[in-house]
Order: structure tokens, then C-alpha cells, then sequence
């Protein structure tokens, strides 16, 4: 049995113009121990698909279809279901360490009430733990440091006591949401090299959310390419960058500017994300995509495997878009 | 923390002497003397009282005694018009009245309307959440002088549950109009402002991870949202505080209480400019005062401002 | 009535990010404005209200000097409401025409609202657009100067002012317009500090631009949205303002007359049976606040729409 299986997930939002569609009938699953990167641009639906996992989606967000945690449906379930699990046995590190740590607590405090309440520690105990594990995460002066408050820790330390945290309780998953964006180039690449050291010594399945290419193919085994709220392409990683099966990947691919190159332009995708109010019908990246044929706007095929472990969802052969 | 609240004192020092300085100038700048009255004095007898006052004395002079009185021993000096009164006893019979029932209607405004802003964000667009917007909006517009003439309206000539008005040590049947009066609107705009500021912090990212730590949704609100959502509450009740003081002059027109506000409308009306200026300035200090600990109590709610 | 200072800043914040997009933001915002029934239903309120200060008159059977002697004297039988008699709204307790006396209120203390309104955006806009482009010591000394006449009782001044040079209309208007520039020079000085980081200022000073151009120009177009919405929530403060001044017997003096001025009168002979002498000034005193506010938060969360 797989440890996290995701049916036919849609996630929409009432807003004052209307429904949006964030996530349509997306369906994966994930082995102990896995890493899965699923990559999309801003407005693909990933960071959604995160919060629907946690239960964390927006008061206006709605979620349909079912998550199964360790054979546990959690999608749509009580408080009393879900928060047992949170942080427990799935944990999550955000986007922006600036804005997900409470500015208002101490760093000691933040990190111990997940033990006290998942554990049962003492406080004293808890704290020693944390510190532990801040240590475990390389800030140096870990035991002294943990007394602070949040803002007196730069981007990127900030990011390690948030990874820190979410590992207090060894989860069996970690879902990373973009952790690197919003830090420095140069943090960006330590934040990822711990990232690896922690999955190999603590063995948790990771779903890591980027934008970023490059960070999944360091990072994971296997990727989902989403755009429009849909699953595009879900290969292991080599033979995803070897050979892209999708048009929209191909597109993310050459967008990625490369030093080896010499001189040429670099390439983008044109036109802009699909406007999610509408509910699609064909594929999503028809009105982008050079291969497109007036039936991708009608309908779009469903992830068929075409080679072992790799699937695609377009309607052209992959000879049509050779 | 200590440079903090050593700025935060540097700032009220000059705010005092400014009002002190500004309603000085502005007594002596009134047309006719404080004796100017409808029936002219003899000219020694009014020479003999402004010597009596010191008002013959150059007007640097004043000021400097008045302040050097007020420093040393908080005396605000002689009422112009009671004789035989200074401003201290008049201030010192109507301030315990104005503080029990200002004190109170001010613990009242902040815990009724935290409480119902705090409800109101928790259970975002349910009906709670109307009545509790409904309300608010609707008291912002009742001002204790509208607020006053209808409860009198009700509870006294209505109903007859209470008393019209008046003091009696403060029993509660003449506390409950003037807190009424004077703290409804003041709820209104704290319910209302904490319950933007709750809602946003609701939906702010630390409370998400608060969230994803599997913490109960009571915990996540009194541990991780009370505090930042009750920053703006408190910066709000400098200024409460003095425009209810403000409000104990209508509530002492209506309910005759008989507190601070009444010496301050006699004294308007009666040209007490000793009496006037003694309220301002005592009412200047507890702002200045109650400003710092606003302040202070900030600063110990957001680590930020500490260091 | 206050101000909500976190929905002021998250539309700041919002401006701030808007005007440098330069999307269509004002034609959106009439749109959500347009949409949201209370924002119109203030609006008509206010509108209607206008109309009664500024043409009340033609309709009035009595000017709001005259007695009427034949419900003097017996005002609570005589002098109720009635169109018989030409009394709409009844008479006072001297046997004036409360309905020319409510146009007449009506006028006074929409002008007063207005106006000190005016003032403060004015004085404001100037004060704190200048603090916080200037900036470094001028803005430190500025702005602390504001920090110590916000913390003077100011309406224990007003009266003081208002006491020792007479009472008169001008006084009112120098009173209140002193006091209520100083919020709306702070929130001009912060709106105004976070725009000299953007782009366009600092092309504006790269191309060597002078400073008053570049405030008139460029800062102050761009404070439009804010200063609006600040200024239509400030109008009902100036007018609960002047009514608490002249509730006190201490604003405009007879035979002008205003809201508060009416509903003092009114609450003073409540208890011989002539209410209707408090109801009317009390009306249109309530539904005008309710106007300019629905108006004014309409206002805001047009301009701020993911504050809904």
C-alpha cells in the first residue's frame, strides 16, 4: 500500500468573480521513503495541492475526490482526524520564512509546544529536543539561539528552524512549499543540500513544490509536471529531462537558461497562465502550445503510460510533436 | 526596553508644557480679566484682588509660579470664582466619580467588545458575525450624547428601573445609565477593529503553520492570533481613554453624577479660567500617562519594539 | 465612531502596489463600488440629505426665526407634526418651526463636517506628504511635533478656545481644523515614505526633477485613493465633533442652529411629552453618519477589494 494516494483531487475557490479552479482531478501516489517533485509556474495548483494534504485550504477553498493517508481518508475530515496527523506523521515547511514563524513567540516556545502536544514532553524536555534538532539542522549555538524570537534569525536560518520543526516529530511525510524561493541564491543551495542529507538520515517520503527545474533534479526521483490544475507529465526525473514527453515540459525545459549554450536568446513560453475562473474543457496549455489542434480545446486525453513508469496527458502522438 | 520607554517619557515631557504653556497663553489672552464681571468692581478692590492673584505681576512671572506650584505640589492655585475654593478641592470632589464610572465603562467597552470582535472573526460570516457587525455599526452612530437622552428615555420615564440620575456613593441603580452611555460606542469600534485585525491574522502565514502543527483551533487562537490581533486594540485605547473622560461631561449633564465633566461646564460657562485650565492640564497628564503605558504595553506584546 | 486603522493600512499597502501596476484602478473600483448596495444606499442617503439642507427651504411653510404664537405656550398639545398648520416636523419649545430649524441644522453641520474635512486634507496631505518626502531630521522633528499635539486633550482645548474668544462659527472651524489634520498627515507621511522607494520617484530624481514637482506631480495623484477614502470617514467625526460642541451649549449660536445644538433642545424637554422635538434632528443625525460611513468603507473596500 502506498503511503499517501491522492483520486481525482479538485480544489476551487468562491471568489467575487466567480468560481476559480485551482486543481482539477489530480490523482498520484507515493511510496515510503519517495521524493516527488511537482513542478508548475505560479497558479498551477501546486501550493494547493499541499494545503489540501494538510487540510490547510483557504476558508473559501473547497476540495473534492479523496486523499488517503496510510490507507486514512484525510481530505474533508474533522478536526479530530486531521490533527493527529499534522505535523505528526505529515509536516510541512513553507514558502516564506519570514512571514511562517510567529513573530510573537520565541523560537523555543514555537518549536516545543509541537512535543508537548504531540508527546506529552514536559516543556523542559521539549525545548532540550528542539534544541536538538536545531543543532541537527546546523545553527550553530543551537541551545543559546533557541531562546531568541524569530526576527533576530536571518532568511535562511529562519528556513532551518521551520525545517526543523516540522522534523521534531520524525513524520513518515514532508511536503516542502517552494522552501527555497524566497531566500538568497547562495542559501538557496545549503537549504537544499540539508534538505537531502535530513531525507537520506530520517528516510521520510518528501513531496517537494518548486517552479524550479534545476532544485527537483537534484532532489527528487520522481516529478509531476502540472499546469491548469492538471497532471501533464509524471516521469522519474532522468529520463524526464533526457527526453520531455509533454510540449508544456519541453516549453519549462528550454526556458531554463543554460551556461553550456553560447549566444542563443533564451527561451520562453508564450502567452500567460490560463485564467482559472473558466472551467477548461480541453487542455489547459492548448492556447500556448505550438502542437495544439482544434480538438485540444474540446477535450484532453487522459495520463496514459506510454513507456515503464512514465505517463503523459496530451491529445498529439509523441511523434506529432517530435 | 529602557531606552524605549526613556523616548517614549521625552515625548510626554514637552507635550505637558506645551499644553500647559498653550492654555496659559490662552487664559491671559482673554478679553477682560477673570474679574470682569457685569457689575463693574471698584478699581481698588479689583487692583487689591489681581495683586491678591498675582495677575499684576509681569506675565513670565505667572507663569513660572504657576508652573513651580504645579511641579512642587501639584497645585493648580486659587478658583477665580469660589472664593474660598481652590482648584484641587473642586477637582479632588468631582475626579474619584469621574474615574469609578469612567474606570468601569472603560473595562466594559474593552471586554465586551474584544470578546464580541474576537467571536465575530472566529465565525466569519455567520450570523454571529452579523449581529456582531450589525451592532457595531449601529452603535458607532449612537455617541453618548444620543446614547444618554435614550436610555434616560427608556429605563426612567419608560420603564422606570432606574433612577434619572444622581450619585449615592455609587450605588450600581446610577451606575448603569452613565456606563451604558458611555461605553457604547467604544465597544462598537473595538469590536469592529478586532475583529478586522483577528481576521487578518487569521489568514496570515504563521497562523497556518500554527495550523499544520495540529494544534486545536482554541489553542491556535489564544496561544498564536489574540496577541497580534490585539495590537491595534491597544493603540486604540490612548485616545479611548481621554475621549471617554471627554464623554463624562455629557454623562454628568444627564445623569447628574456630579463628576470631573461638571466643574469643567461650569466652569466653561462661568469663566473659571482656573478651574478650566486645572481640568485641561490634569486631563493632559493622565493622556500623557496612559499614552505610555499603551506604549509599554506594546512594546512587551511585540518582541520587535524591545530591543 | 474611529477610524479602523489595519483596514486603512492594508488599503495603503494595496495603493501602494496598485498605482505603480497602473491598472484601471479607479474605473474597477467604481465597479465593485457600484456593486455593493450599502456603499450606493449611503450614497442616496447622502444625497437626499443634500438636497433637503439645500432646497428644505422652498418647502418650509415658516422661516426658522419665527414664533408661532398660536401653539405658544402650548407646544405639547399644538406644536406636533402636522401639515395642517405648515409644522412638518412640529415647532420647538418656543413655537419655532422645527422643519426650517432641521434644514437649517442640516446645513450647519454638513458644512462643518465638510469643511473641517477639507482642512484636514489640505493641512494633512501638505504636512505629511512634505515629512515623508523630505525625510532624515525635518521628518523626525515633523512628525514628532504631530505626536505631541496628538496627545493634548484636544476637546478640553476646543472648549477652552471656544470659551475665552467666543463662540462663533469661525472659532469652531479654526478648532476642529486644528486638531484633525494630524491623523491624516501621519497616513500621508506613511503612504508618502513607501512610494519614494518606487521606481517612477526615483526616475522622476534621477532626470532631475524638482522636489515640489515631484510631490505635486507624482506623491500626491497617487495619495488620491487613500486621502479619499480618509476624508469621507472623517467627515462624520467632524460632525459628531460640532455636535458634541454645541450639545454642550458651546457651538453655533441661536438663531443658527445645528444637529447637535437640535438634539440637545430636544433631549432637554424629552420628559413633557414632545419627542418628536428630539426624533427629527436625531434622524437625519443618525442617517447621515450611517451614510458617510457605508460610503466610506464602500470606498475602501472598492479600492482594497481582497480585504473582503
Amino acid at each position: 500500500m502506498a503511503l499517501l494516494e491522492i483520486d481525482d483531487l479538485g480544489v476551487s475557490f468562491a471568489t467575487n468573480d466567480g468560481e476559480v479552479n485551482a486543481v482539477n482531478g489530480v490523482s498520484l501516489a507515493l511510496d515510503k521513503g519517495e521524493t516527488l517533485g511537482i513542478v508548475g509556474e505560479s497558479g498551477s495548483g501546486k501550493s494547493q495541492l499541499a494545503f489540501s494534504i494538510m487540510g490547510l485550504l483557504a476558508r473559501n477553498g473547497r476540495a473534492r475526490g479523496s486523499i488517503r493517508f496510510a490507507g486514512q481518508e484525510i481530505l474533508n475530515v474533522p478536526a479530530s482526524v486531521i490533527n493527529p496527523i499534522r505535523a505528526n506523521r505529515i509536516a510541512m515547511i513553507f514558502q516564506d520564512p519570514m512571514t511562517s514563524l510567529n513573530p510573537y513567540m520565541r523560537v523555543s516556545d514555537q518549536m516545543a509546544e509541537v512535543l508537548t502536544h504531540h508527546r506529552g514532553m514536559g516543556k523542559a524536555e521539549a525545548v532540550a529536543e528542539s534544541a536538538r534538532m536545531l543543532d541537527a539542522v546546523k545553527i550553530p549555538d543551537a541551545a543559546g539561539r533557541i531562546r531568541l524570537f524569530p526576527h533576530e534569525f536571518s532568511g535562511g536560518m529562519r528556513q532551518r528552524v521551520m525545517i526543523a520543526m516540522s522534523l521534531l516529530c520524525r513524520p513518515e511525510l514532508l511536503i516542502a512549499d517552494e522552501p527555497t524561493t524566497a531566500l538568497d541564491v547562495t542559501v538557496q543551495a545549503q537549504i537544499m543540500s540539508l534538505l537531502g542529507e535530513l531525507q537520506s538520515e530520517f528516510g521520510m517520503a518528501t513531496i517537494l513544490i518548486t517552479h524550479d527545474l534545476g532544485v527537483v533534479a537534484g532532489f527528487c526521483e520522481n516529478v509531476i509536471v502540472l499546469y491548469g490544475g492538471r497532471v501533464m507529465e509524471k516521469s522519474p526525473v532522468d529520463p524526464l529531462f533526457a527526453s520531455p514527453s509533454h510540449p508544456y515540459t519541453r516549453g519549462l525545459l528550454r526556458a531554463i537558461p543554460r551556461v553550456d549554450h553560447e549566444g542563443d536568446t533564451l527561451d520562453s513560453i508564450p502567452g500567460s497562465p490560463p485564467n482559472m475562473t473558466r472551467i477548461q474543457e480541453g487542455c489547459p496549455f492548448a492556447p500556448r502550445c505550438e502542437f495544439a489542434i482544434p480538438e485540444c480545446r474540446q477535450f484532453l486525453s487522459p495520463l496514459t503510460e506510454f513507456a515503464p513508469g512514465r505517463w503523459r496527458a496530451c491529445n498529439r502522438s509523441l511523434e506529432d510533436i517530435a | 526596553m529602557f531606552t524605549y520607554i526613556a523616548k517614549r517619557l521625552a515625548i510626554a515631557v514637552p507635550t505637558l508644557l506645551v499644553l500647559i504653556i498653550f492654555s496659559f497663553l490662552l487664559m491671559h489672552a482673554a478679553p477682560g480679566g477673570p474679574f470682569t464681571q457685569e457689575r463693574a468692581l471698584p478699581p481698588q478692590v479689583l487692583a487689591n484682588l489681581e495683586a491678591k492673584y498675582g495677575l499684576d505681576q509681569p506675565l513670565w512671572r505667572q507663569m513660572a509660579s504657576y508652573i513651580r506650584g504645579l511641579i512642587s505640589a501639584f497645585d493648580f492655585g486659587p478658583s477665580f470664582i469660589y472664593k474660598d475654593r481652590t482648584v484641587n478641592e473642586i477637582i479632588a470632589q468631582g475626579f474619584p466619580v469621574t474615574l469609578t464610572y469612567g474606570g468601569i465603562s472603560f473595562v466594559v467597552a474593552v471586554t465586551v467588545g474584544v470578546t464580541l470582535g474576537v467571536l465575530a472573526a472566529i465565525f466569519h460570516n455567520s450570523w454571529l458575525d452579523y449581529l456582531a457587525v450589525g451592532v457595531s455599526i449601529g452603535a458607532q452612530v449612537l455617541p453618548n450624547f444620543v446614547m444618554a437622552p435614550i436610555l434616560l428615555l427608556t429605563f426612567t420615564l419608560w420603564l422606570r428601573w432606574l433612577p434619572g440620575g444622581g450619585w449615592e456613593g455609587g450605588q450600581w441603580q446610577y451606575l448603569v445609565m452613565p456606563i451604558i452611555a458611555l461605553s457604547t460606542s467604544f465597544m462598537a469600534s473595538i469590536a469592529r477593529i478586532t475583529r478586522s485585525s483577528m481576521l487578518e491574522v487569521l489568514n496570515s502565514n504563521h497562523i497556518r503553520t500554527a495550523r499544520a502543527k495540529g494544534l486545536p483551533e482554541r489553542k491556535v487562537i489564544l496561544r498564536h492570533a489574540l496577541k497580534p490581533a490585539l495590537l491595534p486594540v491597544i493603540s486604540y485605547l490612548g485616545p479611548t481613554f481621554v475621549t471617554m473622560i471627554t464623554g463624562s461631561v455629557v454623562v454628568d449633564i444627564y445623569f447628574s453624577t456630579g463628576g470631573i465633566g461638571k466643574a469643567f461646564v461650569d466652569s466653561a460657562l462661568n469663566r473659571d479660567y482656573a478651574v478650566m485650565m486645572g481640568v485641561t492640564i490634569l486631563v493632559g497628564t493622565l493622556t500623557v500617562l496612559f499614552n505610555l503605558l499603551v506604549d509599554i504595553l506594546y512594546a512587551w506584546i511585540d518582541p520587535k519594539i524591545r530591543y | 465612531m474611529v477610524i479602523d486603522k489595519t483596514k486603512m493600512q492594508n488599503l495603503s499597502d494595496r495603493l501602494v502596489e496598485e498605482e505603480v501596476k497602473g491598472r484601471s484602478l479607479w474605473a474597477d473600483a467604481r465597479k465593485r463600488f457600484l456593486r455593493n448596495k450599502a456603499a450606493v444606499g449611503g450614497l442616496i442617503i447622502l444625497v437626499l440629505v443634500a438636497l433637503f439642507a439645500l432646497f428644505g427651504n422652498f418647502a418650509a411653510q415658516w422661516s426658522n426665526e419665527e414664533l408661532d404664537f398660536s401653539v405658544m405656550g402650548n407646544v405639547r398639545d399644538a406644536g406636533g407634526p402636522s401639515l395642517a398648520n405648515g409644522h412638518f416636523f412640529g415647532t420647538d419649545d418656543l413655537g419655532r418651526d422645527l422643519f426650517a430649524r432641521t434644514v437649517q441644522g442640516t446645513r450647519i453641520s454638513l458644512m462643518v463636517g465638510i469643511v473641517g474635512s477639507a482642512i484636514a486634507v489640505i493641512a494633512g496631505t501638505l504636512y505629511g506628504a512634505i515629512a515623508g518626502y523630505t525625510g532624515g531630521r525635518v521628518d523626525n522633528i515633523m512628525m514628532r511635533t504631530v505626536d505631541i499635539l496628538m496627545a493634548i486633550p484636544y476637546m478640553f482645548v476646543l472648549i477652552l478656545l471656544l470659551v475665552v474668544f467666543g463662540r462663533s462659527i469661525t472659532m469652531l472651524f479654526v478648532g476642529i481644523g486644528l486638531i484633525s489634520w494630524l491623523d491624516m498627515s501621519r497616513i500621508v507621511r506613511g503612504q508618502t515614505l513607501s512610494l519614494r522607494r518606487k521606481e517612477f520617484i526615483e526616475a522622476a530624481e534621477a532626470t532631475g526633477v524638482a522636489p515640489f514637482t515631484i510631490i505635486r506631480r507624482h506623491i500626491v495623484p497617487n495619495l488620491l485613493g487613500i486621502v479619499a477614502v480618509y476624508a469621507t470617514l472623517l467627515v462624520p467625526l467632524m460632525i459628531l465633533t460640532e455636535s458634541f460642541i454645541s450639545f454642550l451649549g458651546l457651538g453655533v449660536q441661536e438663531p443658527l442652529t445645528s444637529w447637535g445644538a437640535l438634539i440637545s433642545e430636544g433631549a432637554s424637554t424629552m420628559n413633557y411629552g414632545t419627542l418628536w422635538q428630539l426624533a427629527f434632528p436625531l434622524f437625519f443625525f443618525i442617517i447621515t453618519l450611517f451614510g458617510f460611513f457605508f460610503v466610506g468603507d464602500g470606498l475602501r473596500d472598492a479600492l482594497d477589494p481582497k480585504d473582503r
